[in-house]
């Protein structure tokens, strides 16, 4: 029988059209921070002042100065209509979202035109996180610190009764392949990544979302890497989990996220010689208008939404 | 460049593909009733390494899946899969839909299990809200009832075409007998046969229909007496046995190094089903076993499917137990900033909403009707953040991860089909075997195209 490291998935014949240049050398990867432009988003800057543990050097797990009974503390700055995602610890602003049904330079008269609604997801959060994932996290920057890796864990998010750990992409690879041969952790199954696109975020507009299931102690992570649309690198865990295969393929199909390292990263559900990538937020959806019993009905992409 | 077809006409003439650009030798269309120009050709060329390209049209491979296979002689050196026939962009239509349109978008993606997604995509999106402990009981129970029942009806299929596939067409035309049974059933619940959208975030869309736990009692009598049909054709059948035993094998450092879950993980002995490992909706409080086997093979898995239908059977009789006691209690969360406002009833001119509602929206309470008309168009915002709901599905895992930005619409709905995953398997267990053993491998995985590719 054939080893599962054999499963690599070259198409046949023709299939170089849209596939990354390939580099064989070890990737660098630069340490991606949040540059934001001030002018258009000072909100966003307004509220990212009052965070903590954003973008510092090198935050350890857990090394947010929230004390236990916290405020949020980004509440004055925002609007009232703020959805405030409950049961977080600090905000991340990702993105800000003016007027009401998303129609642009129709001349507002009826005054939603000026609401703004900025997008917080739940930020870091403090220790103690509570259940077995404060062991987790203890083991986690211990097995790192044995390989000589520091700074990977970005932040730790728990929210909803899942842990979310943020990492750099430089040392994803080392990470995974801690969390899947350290006795204490052993994520042994790998279930998946999903990407997504937050194109107002800028300089992490992609996220690669890597969920993991450890079967031997019954627990489930999900790991998050951000990387810029400028620099749409990050490297391939097949080498760790040959499951990742297709889902890298897949990710790279519909965002366009290169997974360096991958044996045959080509497009895997549209066909080769697709332009753009789908599933990102500036890809239209597409679709005509339709007409039914005199009434015309436009595609849903440009119907009237509520933002 | 030499090219010789069968019943086809010369490609280099065929207007839909001028400028084909044949690298590889000759190429042969293959479209039956031309086998001996195929076989001179094929004997003139002295070809080596023959790749053949079954599919995506093809009756044997489960659905619009591609195979590529090299080989030497009949013995499969390469296989590999190729997907995305059925690309229907899903997650990219959820993103514009409120949350409750979600529904009826994702239930459509694994075509054979339309409860699962449905199911994980709640699950998902009730964990976002934070509604998991208010879904009335009620409603649990009326989604495992469905979900046990959906699961016997796929495994119905997996079993059909599977036999199928090998020539044995007596056992497909008793799956689909049965199947047609379930989806009785579904439809005299749901309204629907298939796509259903009826597992809703908060709750199920719909009460019982009068007389339906009559019908399930009737229904689980009936398959008491049909399934071992399915024993006594194939489990000592030689033929059969002889088609699937020892085809496909894949153990257990296999399984999770391709991440493959559901009856091919069981199959290797290890008992994970998400239903006992994970427990969600109160799988913990019924009575049944996990199914494993121990000979990782295609026999094994058809086996486990076989036995899975038994205890599927045992867990839809508490069900309906269950139901009884819980007559006219709601079946959505009593938060009527989520709940759908109205009732569905069957009137003169189809399904449609309740007569009663509109009475109460229309004519009783300016409230209701401005309740009812912001929840219908608008839909009720689900704070930000993100969660991942996953459900125990035919095939195995499937979940889904959603993530909200506090709107009204799912920011990204991402999917983790099993059959996605499971499909990469293909080429372990297909390589240095029979090419009519690559279609038993295949069948035993049982992956639905439309999960597949979404």
């Amino acid at each position: 029988m054939t080893t599962p490291e054999d499963t690599s998935d070259d198409r046949p014949s023709g299939s170089s059209a849209g596939r990354p240049d390939d580099s064989s050398e070890e990737p660098t990867y630069e340490t991606t921070d949040k540059g934001h432009t001030p002018a258009e988003k000072d909100l966003h800057a307004r509220v990212r002042r009052k965070e903590v543990g954003q973008s510092s050097a090198e935050p350890a797990i857990g090394s947010s100065p929230h004390g236990p009974d916290r405020d949020l503390g980004v509440r004055e700055d925002m609007p009232e209509n703020t959805v405030v995602p409950a049961g977080a610890s600090s905000l991340e602003v990702v993105a800000v979202r003016e007027g009401m049904f998303g129609v642009q330079g129709s001349g507002d008269t009826s005054g939603y035109g000026r609401l703004r609604r900025p997008v917080v997801m739940p930020g870091a959060t403090p220790r103690p996180y509570g259940g077995w994932f404060d062991e987790f996290a203890d083991r986690l920057e211990l097995v790192l610190a044995d390989q000589g890796v520091s700074g990977a864990i970005e932040r730790v998010v728990v929210h909803r009764g899942e842990m979310t750990v943020h990492l750099r992409r430089e040392h994803l690879l080392t990470t995974m392949q801690q969390l899947r041969d350290d006795p204490h952790l052993r994520f042994e199954m790998f279930s998946g990544i999903s990407g997504v696109h937050y194109p107002e975020d800028t300089g992490r507009e992609l996220h690669a979302v890597y969920h993991l299931l450890s079967m031997t102690h019954n627990r489930r992570i999900r790991l998050e890497v951000s990387v810029p649309d400028a620099d749409p690198h990050l490297p391939s865990v097949m080498s760790v989990y040959p499951t990742a295969d297709w889902h890298e393929r897949e990710t790279y199909d519909f965002f366009g996220m290169i997974f360096d390292g991958h044996p045959a990263l080509t497009r895997i559900m549209m066909p080769d010689d697709w332009p753009g990538h789908p599933q990102r937020k500036d890809y239209p959806l597409g679709g005509i208008p339709v007409e039914y019993k005199g009434a015309t009905i436009p595609p849903p992409d440009t119907r009237r939404s509520y933002r | 460049m030499t090219t010789r077809t069968g019943a086809t006409a010369d490609p280099t003439n065929d207007p839909y593909a001028p400028q084909a650009d044949y690298t590889a030798g000759p190429v042969f269309t293959v479209t039956g009733q031309d086998w001996d120009s195929i076989v001179n050709g094929a004997a003139e060329a002295e070809a080596e390494r023959v790749v053949v390209n079954m599919g995506p049209q093809h009756p044997s491979t489960h659905g619009v899946l591609r195979l590529i296979l090299e080989l030497d002689g009949e013995t499969v050196t390469e296989a590999r899969c190729g997907i995305g026939y059925l690309h229907t962009g899903i997650e990219k239509n959820m993103e514009y839909r409120n949350w409750v349109q979600g529904t009826t978008f994702c239930t459509r993606m694994d075509y054979l299990a339309p409860f699962y997604n449905e199911a994980a995509y709640a699950r998902g999106v009730e964990r976002l809200l934070d509604i998991e402990d208010d879904v009335p009981e009620k409603a649990l129970v009326m989604r495992v009832l469905l979900m046990e029942l959906n699961r016997i009806s796929s495994h119905l299929v997996a079993i059909a075409t599977g036999g199928m596939e090998i020539g044995a067409l007596t056992v497909m035309t008793i799956g689909f007998r049965e199947r047609e049974l379930v989806l009785d059933m579904f439809e005299l619940i749901t309204g629907l046969r298939m796509n259903h959208a009826f597992i809703r975030p908060g709750g199920v869309a719909q009460d019982m229909p009068p007389g339906a736990l009559e019908s399930i009692r009737e229904f689980v009598k009936l398959m008491k007496k049909r399934l071992p049909e399915y024993a006594a054709f194939c489990n000592a059948n030689p033929i059969f046995k002889g088609r699937l035993t020892d085809v496909g094998t894949l153990d257990l450092a296999g399984c999770l190094a391709l991440g493959v879950t559901g009856p091919a993980l069981r199959s290797t002995g290890y008992p994970w089903d998400l239903r006992r490992t994970e427990p969600y909706w109160g799988y913990d409080t019924y009575d049944f076993d996990v199914v494993t086997w121990d000979t990782a093979d295609s026999y094994g898995r058809f086996r486990i499917r076989l036995e899975e239908m038994w205890q599927s059977l045992r867990i839809v009789e508490q069900c309906a137990d269950r139901l009884g006691d819980l007559e006219d209690a709601p079946v959505i969360v009593a938060d009527k900033k989520i709940a759908w406002p109205a009732q569905l009833s069957v009137g003169a001119d189809g399904m449609g909403n309740s007569l009663d509602h509109i009475r109460h929206i229309m004519g009783e309470s300016m409230e209701a009707l401005i309740h009812h008309f912001k929840l219908v168009t608008e839909g009720f915002r689900v704070p930000a953040g993100q969660a991942y709901g996953v459900v125990e599905a035919p095939r195995g895992e499937l979940a889904c991860h959603v993530v909200s930005d506090g709107g009204t619409r799912p920011y990204r709905a991402h999917f983790r089909d099993p059959s996605f995953v499971n499909l990469q398997a293909v080429s372990v267990m297909s390589e240095g075997g029979m090419v009519a053993d690559v279609i038993v491998a295949v069948a035993s995985l049982d992956p639905v195209m439309g999960g597949v590719d979404r």
